[in-house]
């Protein structure tokens, strides 16, 4: 039963994506975490823009929790923070910070974290 | 299949929706695992079994590198397929926060697969003993990722006992891959599973002492 084994490696698709879809900075991860109150809303900004920025009024939220909210696919949610973020309206940060790099007893805290959670 | 997409808090959302959601401002780590597997086979339940927010989910195109912008206002092409992705989130202390992705395995699927595989620790891989073929697509896209994995059993009601030999060749798994039994309904079998895939990283990760 070796018949499923073997293929081409993968690559992210939002990074070898050419179309209207990239990003205009392709680092944001579906972990990266947005967070809003750059400033005052603009008038006239899209709804979907606004609708962003509503969600993260009060908290920081990952890419993929803002899109689950938003009901947008995370492509979608891409392009929109992108925009923001070159609007100085959302700041964004990678899901573990460059300065914490490398984190070699990262696996551990998660295992001790899980067994903290078993009752 | 048993997502109900729009059902829930539809464009209502806004900060109202959002609010309880937010992290934590001690979150500082964001790392997220994969809990891969055919249709049916029990992610969503294991993600909701350990979960702390309720249970999110992304309705992804399969073919994200053909999704419009113009589709972001809301005006949505209804021809094109897509397929729910459930998450659910984890608050491990000490700034370390975990997300569980509910990942279908198929072919199909492959370039949203490689979306969500970027970055994660490793795939929790979900078998129905009574469909192992429906698991084979899931185990070479894990492969093909790189990504390290553990193979969770899942067993119902009228799954057959095979051996773990028998189990492990039919699989084709990767020698010192674990394979454990969980529940999925089960919390603590959850985790459980969850802790032989972490325990697997951290033993690949440490240099070789022997
Ligand atoms: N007996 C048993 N049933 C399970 C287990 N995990 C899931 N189920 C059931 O299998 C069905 C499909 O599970 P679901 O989580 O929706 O599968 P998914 O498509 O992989 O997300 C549900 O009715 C679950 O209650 C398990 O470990 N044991
Ligand atoms: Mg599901």
């Amino acid at each position: 039963m070796t018949g499923r084994r073997g293929g081409r490696p993968l690559v992210p698709a939002y990074l070898s994506t050419g179309g209207v879809a990239r990003p205009s900075r392709n680092s944001l991860e579906r972990l990266s975490v947005l967070t809003g109150g750059g400033g005052p809303e603009p008038a006239g900004l899209p709804a979907a823009q606004h609708a962003l920025l509503d969600v993260l009024d009060g908290g920081s939220l990952t890419v993929v929790e803002t899109a689950a909210l938003l009901e947008l696919p995370v492509s979608a949610v891409r392009v929109l923070a992108a925009e923001l973020i070159d609007q100085g309206l959302v700041s964004a940060r990678p899901p573990i910070p460059v300065a914490a790099l490398p984190a070699p007893d990262l696996l551990k805290r998660v295992a001790d974290g899980l067994r903290a959670l078993k009752q | 299949m048993a997502s109900a997409p729009s059902s829930s808090s539809p464009g209502s959302t806004g900060a109202a929706g959002a609010r309880g959601i937010h992290l934590p401002d001690t979150a500082r780590e964001l790392v997220k695992i994969l809990v891969a597997g055919p249709f049916g086979v029990g992610k969503t339940t294991l993600i909701d079994s350990v979960s702390e927010i309720r249970p999110l989910h992304t309705e992804e195109h399969l073919s994200e590198a053909s999704a419009r912008v113009d589709d972001l206002a809301g005006v949505r092409d209804k021809t094109t397929t897509t397929v729910a992705i459930d998450f659910g989130r984890i608050s491990l202390g000490g700034g370390v926060v975990l997300y569980l992705f509910g990942t279908p395995g198929q072919e199909r699927f492959r370039s949203l697969w490689a979306d969500i595989a970027y970055g994660a620790l490793g795939a929790l891989v979900l078998v129905d003993t009574r469909r192992i073929d429906d698991s084979f697509d899931v185990l070479g896209l894990v492969e093909e990722t790189g990504l390290p994995y553990a193979v969770a059993l899942n067993t119902f009601p009228d799954s057959r006992p095979y051996t773990e030999e028998q189990l492990r060749r039919s699989l084709d798994l990767e020698a010192g891959t674990p394979m454990v039994t969980c529940d999925a309904r089960d919390t603590n079998s959850s985790i459980d599973a969850l802790l032989a895939l972490v325990q697997h990283l951290i033993a690949r990760n440490r240099p070789e002492t022997r």
